[in-house]
């Protein structure tokens, strides 16, 4: 980023500073520049607003996702991905005080209708956070943690099959076959994320929601899940959260960018990192801010 | 001058030393440039001279008030006259307490003999000419201190390590107290458990299952060997106490689940000082409660269905006392699982887990370690408990495992061995240490296995 920001250092940065701090001023009512919305979107939202108690987190966003899409949403911290992300598969609800306006679809199925089980949802969209949490169980049974809940197998040879091909998507079978049945926690950062993303996609669910899934991992580590990233999008559509501008551009066929709880840009993401169409995207791409 | 006074005069003088030594050092410090040319801050050359100035004497005191009196006991004892000197230390000690009560007017001085009178007399005389000695000694040495460490107040003295290495004495000495007095306890019940092994073989008492201690006073009488079988006791103890753990750790493990997992904050607010009132119940009030109400009241509920329930019953006096720790037992398991990482909880969840599931299959799993140690320190806590079941459980020492039956229990019988007057050297009575030794021993046991196994579970997550 710093690299970036020099080469954008060569217009003369002092007398360019004061215009530009005005223009990066967000004024109200923007509305979000670029393709946002598709045919047959596979997740759809609608003037959406989140709030913890009365702090309003995401601001009026409505963009669609589309099928075995890889989306990736950037911006300064704080902006509200993570929030907007969790809003998606209703992980919110176990916060308290937050509350969800607007209307989010999957399939045309509004995800925040009374009468939809919840449980259920979050089967269908898996969601893998930025620090790997094996639960204090094996690396089997990590693994085998949600077809049980589910009743997904209905044999102890079903699940092993679910158990292996789900490690297996993962990338992460030949490393642990030897020791299925050792704690999870004493697997590697980047095998711990692995076995996550292998946990999550062990229910076979439609859509995989990732959030900043890098940010503790080191380069080999982030190379691997990158390139699982990439494998996944054949059969899954994932929505990605990423700090590193690098990785989006690496993964993601769209790019989203946030600020101050605003979706400023959507655009294809070679285009948003070669001619962004907003002036705060270009000043978040090139390090003015962030 | 009383030692109380004593006392008070060093802590003044020691208070004075303080703004002697802070006073000195500043005005040290006010040609040179300010508090920073010193090595250390006003204050520690204050606590410096403070300490040089109180400590000393502290120690001078501590050590008079342990020797005067003996001093001044044998010096009295030595000046009797030959006539009424006495012949063996039982009637030194009596007569050692005629004299003390006399001097201090509690026995009427007419009629007592002139020598008793005399001794008196020079008592009172010795213990004046002691405290005066004291004080002005106390005095002299205060001042000299002060005087060294406000003399040693200079720009270069390291007056903040003296004082650090003074507090860190101070402090393990605090330690060393509290661990000497266990150590104290120990021993003395050691002590007089080992003298009732010499009466009564270790074997039969461990293993014995006849408990009756009452021996006669005279041969001839009926029951004139009391037998000292522990072993009824302990099932007793055991008894109450698995009915005990039966009422809460299901109760108190759900609690603390509902508290740390399914109550929002207000609830919670409310709850779980609600809940820490229980353990605030002086356990008297738990006895009279599980004697007048319980008992009876399962007695009646017992003969509704043709039952015989005794009307002090294991489980009246076991289920108060269970009530009495579903406290302990929440709160320690709340504790441990709102220690459980939040990011466990939303991975489940994440997984499409309801809440029920997560607590079931993530969280108790993850804090079962530290439940169970909860659950130990409980159960050491209800062995050990005495008020309940002296009031509710009864006193027959019957080895049964029917919790409808009246049992007793080690404190019970501690408690009843030890009240009322005793000849301390009766077996009896002895039998009352051995079985504080094996409780002690039980418990201490417990309590190692638990910390153990709740140190385990810290470093799971650490
Ligand atoms: N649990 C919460 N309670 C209150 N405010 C929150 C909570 N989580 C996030 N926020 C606020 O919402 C905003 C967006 O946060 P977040 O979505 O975590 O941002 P990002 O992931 O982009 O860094 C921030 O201002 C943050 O302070
Ligand atoms: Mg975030």
């Amino acid at each position: 980023m710093n690299q970036n920001a020099s080469t954008a250092g060569t217009k003369p940065a002092k007398d360019a500073k004061p215009e530009a701090m005005q223009t990066l001023e967000l004024t109200d009512n923007e509305a979000t520049v670029g393709q946002c919305f598709t045919d047959k979107p596979k997740m759809s939202m609608r003037n959406v607003n989140v709030f913890y108690e009365d702090k309003q987190a995401i601001h009026d966003v409505s963009v669609d996702i589309a099928k075995n899409e890889v989306i990736a949403m950037i911006g300064p911290s704080g902006c509200g991905k993570s929030t907007f992300l969790r809003s998606l598969n209703r992980m919110n609800d176990t916060v308290d005080g937050c509350r969800v306006e607007g209307k989010i679809c999957m399939d045309g199925e509004d995800l925040y209708a009374p009468k939809l089980d919840v449980v259920e949802l979050r089967a269908r969209v898996g969601i893998v956070f930025q620090k790997p949490n094996p639960f204090p169980k094996s690396i089997y049974d990590n693994v085998a943690y949600g077809p049980k809940l589910h009743g997904l197998a209905d044999s102890r040879v079903d699940l092993d099959e679910i158990v292996e091909k789900s490690l297996r998507k993962a990338s992460l079978w030949d490393e642990v076959k030897e020791r299925l049945h050792q704690a999870g926690t004493g697997l590697s950062g980047g095998q711990q994320q692995r076995l996550y993303i292998a946990r999550a996609i062990a229910v076979s669910p439609e859509m995989i929601l990732m959030d900043e899934p890098c940010s503790a991992l080191d380069p080999i580590a982030t190379a691997k899940i990158e390139e699982l990233i990439e494998e996944l999008s054949e059969n899954f559509t994932i929505a990605i959260v990423t700090h590193s501008m690098q990785q989006a551009a690496r993964v993601s066929h769209r790019t989203a960018y946030f600020h101050l709880g605003r979706l400023i840009e959507v655009n294809p993401t070679e285009q948003v990192f070669t001619m962004p169409a907003h002036r705060l995207t270009e000043a978040y791409i090139t390090g003015r801010f962030g | 001058m009383q030692a109380t006074n004593i006392l008070f005069l060093i802590l003044g003088l020691g208070c004075f030393a303080f703004y002697l030594g802070r006073g000195r050092s500043l005005a040290i410090a006010k040609p040179l440039g300010g508090v920073r040319h010193l090595h250390s801050l006003p204050s520690y050359y204050g606590f410096h001279a403070a300490l040089w100035c109180a400590l000393p004497s502290l120690f001078l005191l501590s050590l008079w008030m342990i020797f005067d009196d003996l001093l001044i006991n044998s010096m009295v004892m030595d000046a009797l006259p030959a006539a009424s000197a006495p012949a063996d230390s039982a009637s030194y000690n009596l007569l050692l307490n005629k004299i003390a009560n006399l001097a201090d007017g509690i026995l009427p001085r007419s009629g007592e003999s002139a020598a008793l009178v005399s001794a008196a007399d020079q008592m009172l005389n010795y213990r004046v000419v002691s405290r005066w000695s004291l004080t002005a000694l106390i005095l002299t040495l205060s001042l000299v201190g002060m005087a060294w460490g406000w003399s040693r107040t200079a720009p270069l003295f390291r007056a903040r390590p003296v004082v650090e290495a003074v507090a860190e004495k101070s402090l393990l000495a605090c330690a060393c107290l509290a661990i000497f007095t266990t150590l104290g306890i120990v021993l003395s019940v050691l002590f007089e458990s080992i003298q009732f092994f010499r009466s009564v073989p270790a074997f039969d008492f461990i293993f014995g299952l006849d408990w009756s201690p009452q021996t006669a006073i005279r041969e001839d009488q009926v029951g004139s060997s009391g037998s000292f079988g522990a072993v009824p006791l302990f099932v007793g103890t055991l008894l109450v106490s698995a009915v005990a753990m039966v009422v809460a750790v299901p109760i108190g493990l759900m609690s603390a689940i509902f508290l740390a997992e399914y109550a929002n904050k207000t609830v919670r607010s409310y709850a779980k000082p609600a809940l820490e009132v229980l353990a605030g119940i002086p356990t008297v009030v738990y006895g009279f409660f599980a004697a007048l109400t319980v008992a009876p009241f399962l007695r009646d509920l017992g003969e509704g269905f043709g039952l015989s329930v005794s009307s002090e019953s294991a489980l009246a006096a076991g289920g108060v006392m269970g009530v009495m720790i579903i406290p302990f037992i929440s709160s320690l398991a709340d504790d441990v699982i709102t220690a459980v990482p939040q990011s466990m909880r939303d991975g489940s969840l994440a997984m499409g887990a309801t809440k029920s599931e997560t607590v079931r299959r993530v969280i108790i799993p993850a804090a079962l370690p530290g439940i169970v140690g909860g659950i130990m320190l409980a159960v050491s806590r209800a062995i050990g408990e005495t008020m309940i079941v002296v009031m509710a459980a009864g006193m027959a020492a019957k080895l049964t495992a029917n919790p409808l039956d009246s049992v007793t229990t080690v404190t019970v019988q501690i408690v009843t061995l030890l009240t009322g007057d005793q000849e301390f050297d009766s077996p009896k009575t002895l039998a009352a240490f051995a079985l504080g030794l094996m409780l002690f021993t039980v418990t201490l046991l417990l309590n190692i296995f638990a910390l153990h196994i709740v140190k385990k579970y810290r470093e799971q997550y650490e």
